[in-house]
């Protein structure tokens, strides 16, 4: 019987969510092909998380002292180990820095191919995927197949694949696994980790993201844009145009040369809509876009646009927003 | 402190996009190519290590023929050698036969320290550094915004962003890390760099050099088709004064995209 297997990391004990969704579509896949999936878990708590609930039928907890923290070639050798005992036919990835970064380490390592950023994927009974991934910043999109050489690894975006709805009512079976390490892991030590202040959504996996532009003339009112995604409990974004000023962190920048997103809502703030700003979240839901220039590029994508002066609009948007969002949606 | 750079030629980033006939791959006549962005961190960074701490920086590129444009701008901006992997059996090479090719050329240098970029725009992949890395048997780090070295050489220190956050790891050399935007801006290319680039030798090495066989053969992913995905249809605008505007836009996303 056919195998996905997937990789879920666990910290403090939690699963963080684009493992959850690559591992609900390990799920519908196997269940297409009659197959079985198994998570091998790793970090601290490995074994604590319910994932039976999201579709594994197995999970391997590892949670040994050496992959408490993240590091590349432990948990490489570790899910290597565990693909070349069970033989699965894909190992999916959340595409995550840390899970691209082993995606490419265990390709290396299993001499098997690997599709990244997948936006669609689908399996035929022997369990050959075909992928589907963006390419170019989206302005193509490509299907591609793999060889026979097993696993096909195949790292998902996240925010696209649906969590599996209300708990299939089965519980996985936790086996304690244990695995070793190469000496050679210590390499490299994990010496510091910063999270961000309290509040702040992150912004690939945010369902609402507000974002601003050079429309905003100043740094200051880049608070425009703070105010409203507080209402939302959105994640901000920002053009490369502003990120280059000065006015926010790099880390904001949404587009060709920085993250791309594709939530539920995007709301674009004195943005005029560079083509290397809408490869970044042209693949939203719904695009919402405030702009004092009629002729904007934004507006030929947007769904809903309002030609105005972003200073008069963004203020009196936050607040009749603040009218309908009982809570806020936080990632 | 010898650097070892990969970087790859990439369709400009401006550029309009259209697929060929075959509709596998896009149509490359009239196509302007460049560095990719994210290679010139890797570039940038390359010659300021070469400039604190002495050493040599070596650029080294799979590609077609044009690919040494992107080589000479390496050179021009401070490489002192650049190396073309070039073959036609590399052709249809995929993320694994890539790798192994660059990690076969990258033994035939002496490196303390191999740079990347964080991904080849347009591939948008980001995973060649990570299998470059595990071939060659040395540590990797992706997305590095700081980089700094211990005072024995030995060991670096490098900074980089995870979703929300930041992590900071000590790594023995030698190591791979692929570059993120943060870590620096690359500088103007000098006018004497780019006079004497044009005259400086790129050494050129084939599959057979590497002792690999034809990467179509060898590939694990192959690319059946390409398609342009479907337009947005947008355009709507919300009449009215702002007050107007606003109300109606608030009862659109909550009535009609019920996204609120």
């Amino acid at each position: 019987m056919a195998a996905i297997y997937t990789v879920v990391e666990v910290k403090n004990g939690q699963a963080g969510r684009p493992f959850l969704e690559a591992l609900s579509e390990a799920r519908r896949q196997a269940d297409k092909m009659g197959g079985t999936v198994t998570a091998i878990a790793l970090g601290q708590g490995a074994g604590s998380v319910d994932l039976g609930r999201y579709g594994a039928d197995e999970v391997l907890a590892v949670d040994q002292p050496e992959l408490a923290a993240w590091n590349l070639e432990a948990c490489g050798s570790a899910v290597a180990e565990l693909v070349e005992k069970g033989q699965p036919v894909a190992l999916f990835l959340a595409s995550t820095v840390h899970g691209r970064e082993l995606a490419g380490w265990l390709a290396a390592r299993l001499k098997a191919g690997v599709a990244a950023d997948v936006t669609h994927l689908e399996t035929d009974a022997s369990g050959a995927v075909t992928v589907t991934r963006p390419m170019y910043s989206g302005k193509v999109r490509t299907k591609a197949t793999f060889s026979s050489v097993r696993p096909q690894i195949v790292l998902l975006r996240p925010n696209i694949f649906p969590l599996l709805g209300e708990s299939l009512g089965k519980t996985a079976k936790v086996t304690a696994t244990t695995v070793s390490v190469p000496a050679t892991a210590s390499r490299v030590k994990l010496v510091n980790t910063q999270t961000p202040p309290a509040g702040e959504v992150e912004l690939t996996g945010a369902k609402i993201v507000v974002s601003g532009g050079r429309g905003l003339q100043s740094p200051e009112n880049y608070k425009l844009v703070q105010d409203m995604a507080k209402v939302l409990g959105a994640a901000t974004g920002a053009t490369r145009m502003i990120v280059d000023l000065g006015w926010v962190d790099h880390a904001l920048q949404v587009g060709q040369t920085g993250k791309v997103v594709n939530p539920d809502l995007y709301i674009a703030l004195g943005i005029a809509g560079a083509i290397q700003h809408l490869v970044g979240m042209q693949t939203s839901k719904c695009i919402v876009a405030v702009n004092k220039d009629p002729e904007a590029p934004i507006f030929k994508i947007a769904d809903y646009g309002i030609v105005g002066d972003v200073f008069q609009v963004a203020p009196l948007l936050t607040q009749e927003l603040g009218k309908v969002v009982h809570r806020p949606v936080s990632v | 402190m010898n650097v070892l750079l990969l970087i790859k030629q990439v369709v400009d980033t401006e550029a309009r996009v259209k697929i060929n006939d075959a509709k596998k791959n896009i149509a490359t006549e009239g196509v302007k190519y460049a560095l990719s962005p994210y290679d010139e961190f890797a570039l940038e960074e390359g010659v300021r290590i070469k400039e604190k701490l002495g050493g040599e920086v070596t650029a080294m590129s799979l590609g077609p023929a044009r690919a040494k444009e992107a080589l000479r701008t390496c050179l021009a901006v401070g490489a002192d050698k650049a190396v073309h992997l070039t073959d036609p059996a590399f052709a249809g090479a995929d993320a694994y036969t890539t790798a192994q090719a660059l990690a076969a050329a990258a033994r035939k240098f002496s490196y303390d320290v191999i740079l990347c970029g964080k991904m080849a725009v347009g591939v948008d992949r980001g995973v060649t550094g990570a299998a470059v890395a595990q071939l060659l048997g040395i540590p990797f780090v992706a997305n590095v915004t700081k980089l700094e070295f211990s005072a024995d050489n030995k060991k670096a220190t490098v900074t980089r962003d995870v979703e929300g956050g930041q992590e900071v790891y000590e790594v023995e050399l030698p190591a791979v890390f692929s570059c993120e935007k943060g870590l620096n801006t690359l500088r103007h290319t000098p006018l004497k760099g780019i006079m004497m680039a044009k005259s400086k030798p790129i050494q050129e090495l084939k599959a057979a050099d590497l002792g690999l066989p034809e990467a179509k053969s060898e590939a694990r992913v192959r690319v059946e088709s390409m398609e342009y995905p479907p337009a947005r249809q947008g355009g709507r605008i919300v009449p009215g004064d702002p007050e107007t505007a606003v109300k109606e836009l608030v009862r659109l996303l909550h009535e009609e995209a019920k996204v609120i």
